[in-house]
């Protein structure tokens, strides 16, 4: 089938080292998204993105090119909207019943900064996650790296890209209808 | 007890393992079909190791000496290219201790080195060599190679294997469902489909012949994807309606399409079946036309890509292509790609980014199609009512000219025909 998706291109960013704001504001940013992920709140989750967004779960071959090859996820703003909003009507199967979902995000490091091309100098974070899924008849466990960048819009953190490296990314994956 | 015999070949002609007269009616089949260790040991002898199973494509492997790492069935093959450009399926197996020789998913090498003793074997399967060779009298004094499977064909780049030293041709097994191959590839202006954008890997914890069904089943489409239907105002949902003019069609051979050629011909707006129009991809549009004429490219871009099942493994669903592989009775993996036409960049990056947003793990189509694979193979596990039904349209079915056999768009006799050539298969072997 071909499904036409109304969204253009994300836009990619560049390496600018400027410091960062404290640790701390960037864990609780990042737990709390990691919480409304697990708990399928799927209006606060979207709330936290720019217009700018990209949420990116690449396979092994989609680092060659996300454009050219394949990826699990490559959503910009629209196509989270998208996303949800088939996540809202209750008929999105792979999630109707919701899987159980609890994540532990752990060794966050600030990894530096980027500007984007709207001019927003935002901060790269990276952390490992554990996520425990459990299913009707089935429990997986998924596990990684993330690549937060995060923008401070009027002194609220919001995020602008989630990329989300799958340690087994290179293996078949089950389904994941959930928010990673 | 008894001592049973050491199973040798898989391959080996012996008596199916289940009575499959019994299990296979004309509108209705039996759940174990899908569940039975035995079906599926009598599967991997007389479908996955005989027939023809689609395993690549030549563009995967552009260059000499390009290799990729594939699967037939649950065998694990290394898709080559030799330094004369032929194309080889080689099984990943030193013939020394059974190590595996290629641990790699793909490169480019004439050779490969098994890192257990040092074997080395071209990419032709040959053996080149093994280290200290006086242990066996000296060099050159085994007849020993990597694993080969027999034949090895491509139509049109799709390149498929069959373990059967002898039997039909790949045209032959094509049959007409080779004319859909072709209507995909007369979407690229040189007449050139590619699969380079890499495979999306779907592990599916349900039986092969779920998914094989479902491929061209028009009756699912408004249930199970009306989610992502209504969010994205796709019309996809009415070409599946019971109004709808689109027909199911049974090639023969256990092939089948859902031909949607008479709603677009309806429209008759060039791309539409893309959800795009002619302004909005005039390159492509010139370039067609430049190479077909204005009246065949219209048509072409009227009737647009085909959605075709070929037995057993091959799901070209438009814009995407399926490569489905077995694992045990009750798993599977789904490869999922984007098409690329070659001479068509116009198009190229939106079907990747279509095919990324409704296919694999998290796609809003294919994600859905899985939870109802996964659902059904645990609904086959029952015990009763011991059927699964496929009557749907077995009234209004017709044959044509050629024999293949059409019905509506949402009818089953795609999957009727489905079980008639599988119980032909396992009954008569290929």
């Amino acid at each position: 089938m071909t499904l036409s998706f109304p969204e253009g291109d994300p836009v990619p960013v560049e390496d600018h080292p400027i410091p960062a704001r404290d640790l701390r504001d960037y864990e609780q940013f990042i737990y709390r998204e990691a919480r409304y992920a697990d708990e399928h709140d799927y209006d606060a989750w979207e709330a936290l993105w720019t217009d700018d967004a990209l949420y990116w779960v690449p396979v092994a071959v989609s680092h060659q090119s996300p454009r050219t090859k394949v990826s699990v996820m490559y959503d910009n703003r629209n196509r989270i909207r998208t996303r949800l909003t088939q996540l809202r009507t209750g008929k999105r199967y792979a999630q109707a019943p919701a899987s159980n979902l609890r994540r532990v995000v752990s060794n966050i490091e600030i990894e530096g900064t980027v500007e984007s091309e709207s001019g927003h100098v935002d901060t790269v974070l990276g952390a490992n996650f554990i996520l425990f899924e459990s299913k009707e008849g089935r429990n997986e466990i998924w596990g990684g790296r993330v690549t937060y960048q995060v923008r401070d819009v009027h002194g609220e953190l919001k995020l602008v890209r989630k990329t989300v490296n799958l340690a087994n990314q290179a293996e078949a994956l089950p389904n994941m209808g959930f928010l990673i | 007890m008894s001592t049973s015999p050491v199973q040798t070949d898989p391959r080996a002609a012996r008596a199916p393992r289940v009575d499959y007269r019994e299990l296979i009616r004309d509108t209705q089949v039996h759940g174990t079909l899908y569940t039975s260790p035995e079906v599926y040991a009598d599967e991997l002898e007389r479908i996955w190791y005989s027939t023809w199973v689609f395993v690549g494509h030549a563009s995967e492997v552009p260059e000499p000496n390009d290799y990729v790492r594939k699967k037939l069935g649950p065998q694990d093959v290394i898709m080559t290219r030799d330094s004369a450009g032929e194309v080889h399926l080689l099984l990943n197996r030193c013939a020394h201790r059974g190590n595996l020789v290629c641990d790699d998913k793909a490169g480019n090498s004439t050779s490969f080195r098994c890192p257990y003793h040092g074997w080395t074997y071209r990419n032709n399967g040959d053996l080149l060599g093994y280290p200290y060779p006086n242990g066996y009298g000296g060099k050159n004094k085994l007849q020993l190679g990597l694993g080969r499977v027999p034949r090895v064909a491509e139509y049109r780049g799709f390149v498929f294997g069959s373990f059967a030293e002898e039997g039909p041709s790949l045209e032959e097994h094509l049959g007409a469902a080779k004319g859909e191959i072709d209507r995909l590839a007369r979407l690229s202006p040189t007449g050139k489909v590619e699969l380079t954008a890499g495979w999306l890997q779907h592990r599916t914890h349900a039986n092969w012949k779920l998914l094989a069904e479902n491929e061209t089943d028009g009756y699912h489409p408004q249930f199970v994807h009306g989610s992502i239907f209504s969010v994205t105002g796709s019309p996809i949902g009415a070409l599946y309606s019971e109004k709808s003019t689109a027909v199911t069609r049974a090639f023969g051979g256990g092939h089948s399409e859902n031909d949607l050629r008479p709603e677009f011909r309806r429209f008759a707006e060039p791309m539409r079946w893309f959800g795009t129009t002619a302004d909005r991809t005039p390159e492509y549009v010139a370039a067609m036309k430049q190479a077909y004429g204005e009246e065949e490219a219209n048509r072409i871009m009227i009737e647009g890509a085909p959605h075709v099942m070929i037995f057993p493994n091959l799901f070209i669903a438009e814009i995407q292509v399926f490569n489905i592989q077995p694992v045990g009775p009750g798993e599977c993996v789904q490869y999922s790609t984007a098409v690329q036409l070659e001479g068509a960049p116009e198009l190229n990056q939106r079907m990747v980014s279509q095919s990324i947003g409704s296919v694999g793990p998290a796609g809003m189509l294919l994600a859905d199609d899985t939870e109802m694979y996964e659902r059904n193979q645990r609904g086959a596990e029952l015990l009763e009512p011991q059927w699964l039904e496929v009557s749907r349209g077995v009234l209004r079915e017709t044959t044509e000219e050629n024999g293949a056999v059409v019905a509506g768009a949402t009818d089953e006799n795609a999957m009727r025909a489905f079980w008639r050539h599988y119980k032909n298969l396992m009954l008569e072997g290929r």
